[in-house]
């Protein structure tokens, strides 16, 4: 009986030493102790977190590399092409322009030419009427030379009419 | 004479708290072997219930104290 | 663990031979003082256990009961004003012996006016105390705050809890939130298992932050002062957690904390319990009302009795020896006082657990929201 019958005295002391503890180990330990272990907790969590993001912003910047790269590459690509075209097309217009000019020539070359030839042409046909004359003043010359040149003309112009 | 009384009396409640305890721990193996996994969980439940009857016993150790 | 096992066996062999020789050799002293033992006193055994076991004016470090050294605590009464005087007045006192042979002793000089009997104060009644028929003390007591065995060992445990937790808390204020080292290292994963696995398992994700404090204190404070308990000499060996007073005063502790965080839905289950005919409640009222009060009762009686019990247990098989007046015994007794010590520090901290983590079921209950 009297081990279960409490004693006034240590329950007065039990109470004010626990109620002081619970006071001042709240105040002075487990509430410092309590916010140090959650920012600890947090930091680390941070941290986790950190360096998730840190990977996925790695990850993005590769991607986002490989990305510039591949527009680099297509960009270089296209104008490698345009600049091929580009090359293609000032050959063609040069070729056509040489081959526009080369017939252009030809054409002036060729009307020139005809000209020179009709020139030629009249030319000689003038040389060749006055050297006619002249042979024939000559022939005429020499056929009346003498009379019997002359009759012998005369005789065979009137052959050749009678040929007729 | 009172305290033979009580000696008995406090005997009988170990050997029910005893009987109790033991098919609680009993119990949880056979849990704990089916389901490993859940052994934490198992082990809680398991003191909280031995506790208890426990605690039935030990009124009964304490009315035998009462004799003393 | 084969080798641990021989280990083991040949120290129990040892133990055994030592005590036996240890024995042999007093057997021929025995006879010479024999009578001499006889006329001093027999030993009683429930009588030692219960004074190991219950309060003291005094702590007895060592020697005789009565020629040998302990330390005197002060005694403090409210009797008509403040009285405070050296509890060796009453040690040092007169013995006077009541109707029934009871024992008791009357104080010198300052305790003139007060008797001590089973280590309780009362005060006289024309110098002697009174009793009834059945050996119970009528006469009236003082309010007694006098600084007991308990109240010393609650004094240290507390100042040791201080030094703990406010060296950890030092740690971390020097070096930051940091692993911690040292004092803090013990002492932090502790905490961290009474904040999650008793706090926020059983109060939940939102309101358990609130009891953590509590729940620290009452685990830490019942935790070290049953290990001090278990230390057999000086600094420990008070029953403290083990005195129904101090188990009370926790479990109403817990009481008041259960009974006034209690939310509309806790009280609503108590007294209109959902699903129960109007006229049911009648019977369930009440029974609800005494089931607020039988858990923390449980609380109490189960802290009480599983220390109170390890430390009777540890001193019946010391008394062994003294029964059977042969140390020889030592060898049996020795070996299982020291397994149930090993138990009894197993028990210290399941006690503590137990305690902090039904309060936190009691309070969860009382916190719990509403969901159907």
């Amino acid at each position: 009986m009297k081990l279960i019958t409490p004693e006034f005295g240590l329950i007065f002391w039990t109470g004010l030493v626990f109620v002081l503890l619970l006071f001042l180990l709240t105040k002075f330990a487990w509430k410092p102790i309590l916010n140090m272990v959650n920012a600890r907790e947090e930091k680390i969590a941070d941290a986790l977190a950190q360096a998730e993001k840190t990977k996925e912003e790695m990850k993005a910047l590769q991607a986002q590399n490989e990305n510039l790269l591949k527009e680099a590459r297509a960009e270089r690509d296209a104008m490698i092409k345009d600049a091929k075209e580009t090359a293609l097309g000032m050959i063609e217009e040069a070729k056509s322009k040489a081959k526009e000019e080369a017939e252009k020539l030809l054409v002036s070359a060729r009307t020139s030419i005809n000209a020179e030839k009709a020139a030629a042409i009249a030319e000689l046909k003038t040389q060749v009427a006055s050297i006619s004359l002249e042979i024939a003043e000559k022939v005429v010359r020499g056929e009346l030379s003498s009379d019997d040149k002359q009759t012998a003309l005369a005789q065979k112009l009137a052959e050749d009419i009678n040929l007729n | 004479m009172t305290g033979t009384v009580a000696a008995i009396g406090a005997g009988l409640a170990v050997v029910g708290a005893g009987l109790g305890i033991g098919r609680i721990g009993g119990s949880a193996m056979d849990a704990i072997a089916r389901q490993p996994e859940a052994s934490g969980k198992i082990q809680t439940a398991m003191i909280i219930a031995a506790a208890l009857i426990e605690g039935v016993a030990l009124f009964g150790v304490v009315v035998g104290f009462l004799g003393l | 663990m084969a080798l641990k096992s021989k280990v083991n066996t040949l120290m129990l062999t040892v133990l055994t031979v030592f005590f036996w020789s240890a024995s042999l050799g007093n057997t021929e002293n025995e006879e010479h003082k024999g009578e001499e033992f006889e006329l001093v006193e027999k030993f009683h055994v429930s009588e030692f256990i219960m004074d190991h076991i219950g309060d003291a004016h005094q702590w007895h470090l060592w020697g005789d009961h009565h020629h040998g050294t302990s330390i005197y605590l002060p005694i403090i009464l409210i009797d008509g004003g403040l009285k405070v005087f050296s509890s060796s007045e009453f040690y040092h006192g007169e013995e006077k012996e009541g109707p029934n042979g009871q024992h008791y002793i009357i104080g010198h000089e300052k305790g003139h006016e007060y008797a001590m009997f089973e280590e309780k104060i009362y005060k006289l009644d024309n110098g002697v105390l009174n009793f009834n028929e059945e050996g119970e003390v009528t006469s009236n007591r003082p309010l007694d705050f006098s600084i007991t065995k308990n109240v010393l060992s609650l004094l240290m445990g507390a100042a040791l809890m201080m030094v703990l937790m406010l060296s950890s808390a030092w740690y971390y204020k020097k070096n930051g939130a940091v692993a911690p080292k040292g004092v803090a290292k013990f002492i932090e994963p502790l905490i961290i298992f009474v904040r999650d696995d008793i706090a926020k398992a059983n109060i939940g994700e939102h309101k358990y932050k609130k009891y953590v404090p509590y729940l620290l204190t009452i685990f830490f404070f019942i935790w070290i002062n049953n290990l001090l308990g278990l230390i057999p000499v000086f600094p420990g060996g008070a029953n403290l957690t083990g005195n129904i007073a101090v188990t009370m005063f926790l479990a109403v502790c817990t009481l008041l904390v259960t009974v006034f965080s209690g939310n509309r839905n806790y009280w609503g289950h108590i007294f209109a319990t959902p699903g129960v005919p109007k006229p049911l409640l009648l019977i369930m009222i009440p029974i609800e009302l005494v089931g607020i009060l039988t858990k923390p009762f449980a609380l109490m009686i189960r802290l009480f009795a599983n220390i109170t019990a390890g430390h009777v247990i540890i001193l019946a098989f010391i008394c062994i020896i003294f029964i059977n007046e042969n140390a020889a015994w030592g060898g049996l007794s020795v070996p299982m006082a020291l397994f149930i010590s090993v138990l009894e520090l197993l028990v210290a901290a399941l006690q503590a657990y137990l305690f902090a983590m039904l309060s936190a079921l009691f309070i969860g209950a009382a916190v719990e929201e509403h969901h159907h």
